[in-house]
C-alpha cells in the first residue's frame, strides 16, 4: 500500500516535450510509472520519450483518450498555474506540480478552484512523490528508495532525499515519500497528508520535516496529538536562520512567535513527536521509537 | 522586492489614493530650487524632508525633519542628503542617503494604520485597519489586538462594500468620511491585486485638520516571482539597497545570504542548506552564510559558489554538502577538485557527498592530493569543518 499514487495510477505528464519534462519523464518511465500520455499545447499528435508516449494539446483530450487520473506538471512558472487549473477542470484526481517560482496571486486563484472541486494538488515548488516500487512522480531519485513501512513528508526537496537515505541506512524502508513544497501557498498541507498516512495500513511510522516560517508544522503537531497513534519523528530546519530573511523557499521566513524553529520544536515535542535536534538524527530516532513501540 | 517611499507614493497616486505629495532630490545643487517648487506646487510654506532608504525607523534616526520655512528646509535637506542614516533596521554601519523627498507639511488630527498582505493560513489576502496609526503596530497587535480589525478577501468575489464598512468601523470616523475611506480601501485592494504586491502598509493614514484622509507614508513589497509582468515596478528596484554579495551571487543564479560566522557552506536545496547551517552550529561552529546552489551542482556552480563564499574574509573553512539525486556525486566531486585547483584554495574544504555514486566520489576526493577532507555523514562533516578552525 501507499498513499496518493500507486501502480494503478494513470499518469499524464504536462510539459512532456520541455527539457525537464523529457528528462524526468524518462526517469519516471524507467522507474515503472504508468505514464499514459503527455500534454504540450500545439504539439498534439507527436510522440514523446523515444516515441513511446502520445502527446495531446490539452489535458481534456489526453484524459478522454487514456482515462488518466493523475498528472505531473513540469511547466515553466509563468504558465504553471494555468496548467494546474486545466488539469483540475479536466477532472484529474491527483495533480503534482514541480514548477518553482509561481506568483502567489496565481496560486490564490488555483487554491480557490481546488476548494470548489475534488482534485488533490501536491506542490508547487516540490520534488514530487514516490510510492516505492510502484509509481514515481517528479524528481525524487528512485534508486535511493527501498520498499518498507515509513511514510515521509517534507516541505523541502533535498531533505526528503536525506530522510529517505537515513531510513534505508537504518535497515528500514519507505511506503510513500513526498515533498509538499516550500511556497507560501501550496495545494496540500501537512495535515492533509498525515490523514492519508494515518489511514494507510502499511505505513507504520511517519517522518515529518518542516521549516521556520508559517504555522503548518504546529497545526500538524496538534492534529497528530488528537488523531494519530503512529510513531512520528520530526525535524525543523532553520534554527540558525536570521529573522526576517528569506532562505530560498518563499515560505521560510521567520516572522516571530510560533514561527521560529525553536518554538516549533517545543510544540512538536509536547504533542508527542520525537524531535531531532539535528538532521542527522532522523533515521536513528525512527529506528529507536519503532523498537519502543514493538517492545510495548 | 522593496521600493522607496516616493515610488510607493507614485503608485498610490495612480490608484487615486490621496498622498502627502512632494518632489525628489538626488543632488545638493537642486535643493533650493526644489524647495521653492514644492512650496508653490503644494501651497505649503512649511515642509518635511524625508530620507529615502528602505529601512524603517527613519524618523528616530534623524532622517525625517519638519521645517518651518524654506531656510530651515535648506539646512535640513543639506544635512540629510548624503548622511549615513542609522536606524534599528540598518544595522550599525547605517545606510547612505542618496535621495530625499521634500513634501508638503500637513496639520494632523488623527493617525490610522492600514495594511494588506497574504494570510498564509487562509490563503487569501487580509486587509487590516487600526485606529492606532503612527505607533509601533507590532506592539499594538501584541497588547491590544482588539484595536486591529481584519477582513479576508475571496479572490473571485473581490472586496465587498459590506466588508469594507465593517472594517473601517474600527476607525470611528465621522459619517462624512466613510465613503472617502471606503474608496481608499477599495483602491488599495485593487492596487495590491493588480501589481502583485506582497505587502502594502500605510502607516500612518492621517486625518488632517481640514478633514481629509491622506497617506503620509507607504511601504510596498512585491512578489519577485511576478515582476516579469510588471516592468515599470521592476525598474524601480534600487541596486544600492541590495547587499553587494547577494547581488553578485544572483548574477550566477545562486541563492546566497551572508551571515556572521566563519564556516562557509555550499549545499543543494534550501531545506538541506538550513539543516546544514544548524548542524554546524550544534557542533560549535558558526555558519558564515546560506548558499543554495540548486539542483545542478556543476563545475561552474561549485566554482562560483567558492568565489562568493571567499569574498567574506571571515571564512576559515568550507563545508560542501550535496545530496546527489539526479546529479551524480562523482561529477560533483570532479567539479570540486577542478574548482579547488583553478582557484588555488587555501581554506580547508570538507566535502560530504551522498546519493548516486557517492563511494566513487569519495575515492576521487581522497586521491586528489588536495586539501579536501571527505566526510561520511553530515555529523562527520560538521565536526570536521569545525575542527579545522
Amino acid at each position: 500500500m501507499s498513499i496518493l499514487v500507486n501502480k494503478d495510477s494513470r499518469v499524464i505528464i504536462q510539459g512532456i516535450t520541455g527539457s525537464e519534462g523529457t528528462f524526468h519523464g524518462q526517469q519516471m518511465l524507467d522507474y515503472g510509472t504508468n505514464v499514459v500520455a503527455g500534454v504540450t499545447p500545439g504539439k498534439g499528435g507527436l510522440k514523446a520519450l523515444d516515441n513511446t508516449i502520445d502527446v495531446y494539446n490539452n489535458v481534456k483530450d489526453a484524459k478522454i483518450a487514456t482515462n488518466a487520473n493523475t498528472s505531473i506538471v513540469f511547466v515553466p512558472p509563468r504558465f504553471a498555474a494555468n496548467a494546474i487549473i486545466e488539469a483540475i477542470n479536466a477532472g484529474i484526481e491527483t495533480v503534482v506540480c514541480i514548477s518553482e517560482g509561481i506568483p502567489v496571486k496565481d496560486m490564490i486563484e488555483v487554491k480557490n478552484k481546488l476548494d470548489n472541486l475534488k482534485t488533490t494538488l501536491i506542490g508547487p515548488n516540490c520534488p514530487g512523490i514516490i510510492s516505492v516500487d510502484e509509481c514515481k512522480l517528479g524528481i525524487i531519485p528512485g534508486f535511493i528508495c527501498k520498499k518498507g513501512s515509513i511514510g515521509i513528508l517534507s516541505k523541502s526537496g533535498t531533505l526528503t532525499y536525506e530522510a529517505i537515505d537515513q531510513i534505508i541506512k537504518e535497515g528500514l524502508g519507505v511506503s510513500t515519500a513526498l515533498g509538499i513544497g516550500g511556497d507560501q501557498i501550496i495545494g496540500s498541507d501537512m495535515i492533509d497528508i498525515l490523514k492519508l498516512f494515518n489511514d494507510d495500513p502499511e505505513t507504520n511510522g511517519i517522518v515529518i520535516i518542516g521549516e521556520i516560517g508559517g504555522t503548518m508544522e504546529v497545526d500538524a503537531a496538534r492534529w497528530i496529538k488528537e488523531n494519530c497513534d503512529k510513531p512520528i519523528v520530526g525535524f525543523i530546519a532553520g534554527q540558525t536562520a536570521p529573522p526576517g530573511r528569506r532562505m530560498g523557499h518563499a515560505g521560510a521566513i521567520v516572522s516571530g512567535g510560533d514561527e521560529t524553529a525553536e518554538a516549533k520544536m517545543n510544540i512538536l515535542e509536547n504533542c508527542g513527536i520525537k524531535v531531532c535536534k539535528t538532521v542527522a538524527e532522523i533515521g536513528g530516532n525512527m529506528k529507536k521509537i519503532l523498537k519502543g513501540v514493538h517492545n510495548e | 522586492m522593496k521600493i522607496h517611499e516616493y515610488q510607493a507614493k507614485q503608485i498610490l497616486k495612480k490608484y487615486n489614493i490621496p498622498i502627502q505629495d512632494g518632489l525628489v532630490v538626488d543632488n545638493r545643487g537642486d535643493i533650493n530650487e526644489t524647495i521653492k517648487n514644492v512650496q508653490k506646487t503644494f501651497n505649503s510654506k512649511d515642509l518635511i524632508i524625508k530620507a529615502q532608504i528602505h529601512a524603517g525607523g527613519r524618523g528616530k534616526g534623524g532622517g525625517i525633519k519638519y521645517c518651518k520655512d524654506s531656510d530651515d528646509a535648506i539646512v535640513h535637506a543639506n544635512n540629510i542628503l548624503g548622511m549615513k542614516l542609522i536606524t534599528k533596521q540598518t544595522g550599525r554601519e547605517g545606510k547612505k542617503v542618496k535621495k530625499i523627498m521634500i513634501t508638503e507639511a500637513l496639520d494632523i488630527n488623527k493617525e490610522y494604520y492600514i495594511a494588506l498582505t497574504l494570510d498564509r493560513k487562509k490563503k487569501q489576502i487580509v486587509v487590516m485597519a487600526s485606529s492606532e496609526g503612527g505607533m509601533d503596530i507590532e506592539e499594538v497587535a501584541e497588547k491590544t489586538p482588539e484595536k486591529i480589525k481584519k477582513i479576508w478577501i475571496n479572490p473571485i468575489k473581490g472586496i465587498q462594500d459590506e466588508q469594507i464598512y465593517n472594517l473601517i468601523n474600527v476607525l470611528n470616523l465621522e459619517a462624512t468620511l466613510i465613503e472617502e475611506c471606503k474608496n481608499i480601501i477599495e483602491n488599495l485592494y485593487n492596487c495590491y491585486w493588480e501589481t502583485d504586491a506582497s505587502l502594502i502598509e500605510i502607516n500612518p493614514l492621517v486625518l488632517t485638520e481640514q478633514n481629509k484622509l491622506i497617506a503620509i507614508d507607504a511601504k510596498f513589497n512585491f512578489d519577485s516571482n511576478a515582476l516579469y509582468r510588471h516592468e515599470e515596478i521592476h525598474a524601480m528596484e534600487d541596486p544600492d539597497e541590495i547587499d553587494p554579495y547577494e547581488l553578485e551571487a544572483s548574477k550566477y543564479n545562486l541563492n546566497y545570504i551572508k551571515l556572521d560566522g566563519n564556516v562557509g557552506c555550499m549545499v543543494n536545496g534550501a531545506g538541506l542548506a538550513m539543516a546544514t547551517m544548524d548542524i554546524i552550529k550544534s557542533f560549535g561552529g558558526e555558519p558564515a552564510n546560506f548558499l543554495d546552489v540548486g539542483g545542478a551542482a556543476s563545475v561552474d556552480t561549485v566554482k562560483n559558489g567558492f568565489k562568493i563564499i571567499l569574498q567574506d574574509k571571515n571564512v576559515k573553512s568550507i563545508l560542501i554538502n550535496i545530496f546527489g539525486g539526479i546529479v551524480r556525486c562523482d561529477r560533483v566531486a570532479n567539479g570540486v577538485v577542478q574548482a579547488v585547483l583553478e582557484l588555488d584554495l587555501t581554506v580547508p574544504v570538507v566535502v560530504r557527498l551522498e546519493g548516486t555514486n557517492a563511494t566513487i566520489a569519495k575515492d576521487i576526493l581522497d586521491k586528489s592530493g588536495l586539501s579536501i577532507i571527505s566526510a561520511t555523514s553530515m555529523e562527520d562533516a560538521a565536526q570536521k569543518c569545525v575542527e579545522v578552525l
